[in-house]
């Protein structure tokens, strides 16, 4: 994305930091830059579509502080449940859209897989035909994991990209990627790190990070 | 015993959802998900079916060869069942 | 588990012209290949409105995600080099609302011409 402002960030913490979206990028401004071809496309679609009764001014704001309320923070959550409620981790890893719905989590018509890690094994999400991410659960996803080198990479070298995302698995562990290649998408349960014996439900989320149930990391150690 | 299948080696232009690097390889399914629009018709705005989809369960010794980062890694893709034929 | 076999290309040479450029799945030569860039950035107001539109257009049948992927897939690798996500993604939903018969390219062109004329920013430009 030529046009867009590239900073450093961390391993997808979902903890809210001062000035910070959910995802830990500073907010930007909107309205400032030189028009482009694009946006103008942008602009005069919505006004087509409005005055022809498609939607509405309203609608559409609605549509996006619904996408904005969706964060890591959500999944946290979700794994925290999983993590300290055994029935229903089963219940998630049978049907993790049913699993989201019974805890009032807004994920729309999405059709969710949660797979698990353990010692034994280690998930990892990619799409490799385009960018196919459990949204609607976690938010948008990260501008790495829309890139060629990620979705090239992660089914031909996933310990090696691993690695470079600071994971360095044990070679007795069986890592298992899962290509989002049609309806489903996936959640990453990852390990419960061990020392959080009596934890709440709210002090294990604060453990989970965004990379972490995509694969790519591991949740904070206590 | 899991049921084996081999992704079709077609390579047709247009809209599919099944990746180049699975096509010919063997793999077992690792599960049912239920019928889904057909997205190489729906994708053209033609009238669509809906088409059984399976999750495929293939071995990296399987799909790259001795190449292989780790021969027993594997990788999970849904393949639309007129991708797939019995191996 | 698999024997270790001498593995061939089971894709015949001559069909493999036909992959596409964004098949990409384990395709390291290249581009593909190098370390995974790892800046981001948060999204701005006008692609937060590219993606509420697309799932709207989709809800009310107006387009599908299919059709989504389809243009942008069309639309080249060039396209993937060049263009932010949601720039290619606003391309591709006019293409399929063309497609569609939503509005008219003359519609279309119309509009532009008007918002472009309203000032040389995206805030003054969508009116605020």
């Amino acid at each position: 994305m030529p046009h867009d402002h590239p900073h450093s960030h961390d391993e997808g913490a979902v903890h809210s930091h001062e000035g910070m979206s959910p995802s830990g990028h500073p907010y930007r401004a909107d309205n400032d830059t030189p028009l482009t071809y694009w946006q103008v496309m942008e602009i005069a679609i919505r006004e087509l579509l409005i005055e022809k009764g498609h939607t509405d001014a309203a609608e559409i704001t609605r549509q996006i502080d619904r996408m904005d309320a969706r964060s890591p923070a959500d999944g946290a959550r979700l794994v925290a449940r999983a993590w300290h409620d055994p029935a229903f981790r089963e219940r998630l890893l049978a049907d993790g859209s049913a699993a989201c719905r019974e805890m009032d989590l807004d994920i729309g018509p999405m059709h969710l897989i949660a797979v698990e890690n353990s010692e034994a094994v280690h998930n990892l999400v990619v799409c490799t035909l385009c960018s196919c991410y459990p949204r609607n659960l976690l938010g948008l996803p990260p501008d790495w994991y829309k890139t060629r080198a990620y979705r090239s990479r992660a089914v031909r070298e996933p310990r090696a990209v691993l690695r470079e995302f600071g994971v360095d698995l044990p070679g007795d562990t069986t890592v298992r990627v899962h290509d989002s290649t049609a309806d489903m998408r996936y959640v990453v349960i990852p390990a419960r790190p061990r020392g959080t014996e009596g934890w709440s439900e709210t002090e294990l989320a604060a453990l989970v990070t965004r990379d972490s149930m995509i694969g790519t990391g591991l949740p904070r150690q206590p | 015993m899991a049921e084996r299948v081999r992704v079709r080696a077609m390579m047709p232009p247009g809209h599919v959802r099944t990746p180049a690097y699975l096509r010919g390889r063997i793999g077992v399914i690792e599960r049912e998900l239920g019928r889904f629009a057909d997205p190489e018709r729906r994708a053209y705005s033609l009238p669509f079916d809906q088409r059984r989809l399976v999750r495929v369960r293939f071995t990296m010794a399987e799909i790259w060869g001795p190449d292989a980062e780790a021969p027993n890694d594997t990788l999970d893709a849904e393949i639309f069942e007129h991708w797939l034929e019995p191996a | 588990m698999t024997e270790p076999e001498q593995k061939t290309d089971p894709i015949p040479e001559s069909l493999a012209a036909g992959r596409r450029w964004h098949d990409m799945g384990g395709d390291i030569s290249g581009d593909g290949g190098g370390p995974i860039p790892r800046e981001g950035h948060d999204y701005a107001l006008w692609e937060k409105r590219i993606d509420a539109l697309m799932v709207l257009c989709g809800e009310k049948g107006l387009m599908t995600v299919d059709g989504l992927r389809r243009v942008l897939e069309d639309m080249g690798p060039e396209s993937f080099e060049t263009m932010g996500y949601y720039e290619r993604w606003i391309a591709s939903v006019n293409q399929n609302l063309l497609e569609g018969g939503v509005y008219t390219t003359e519609e279309l062109g119309t509009r532009m011409e008007a918002v472009a004329r309203r000032g040389a920013s995206y805030g003054e430009a969508a009116g605020g």
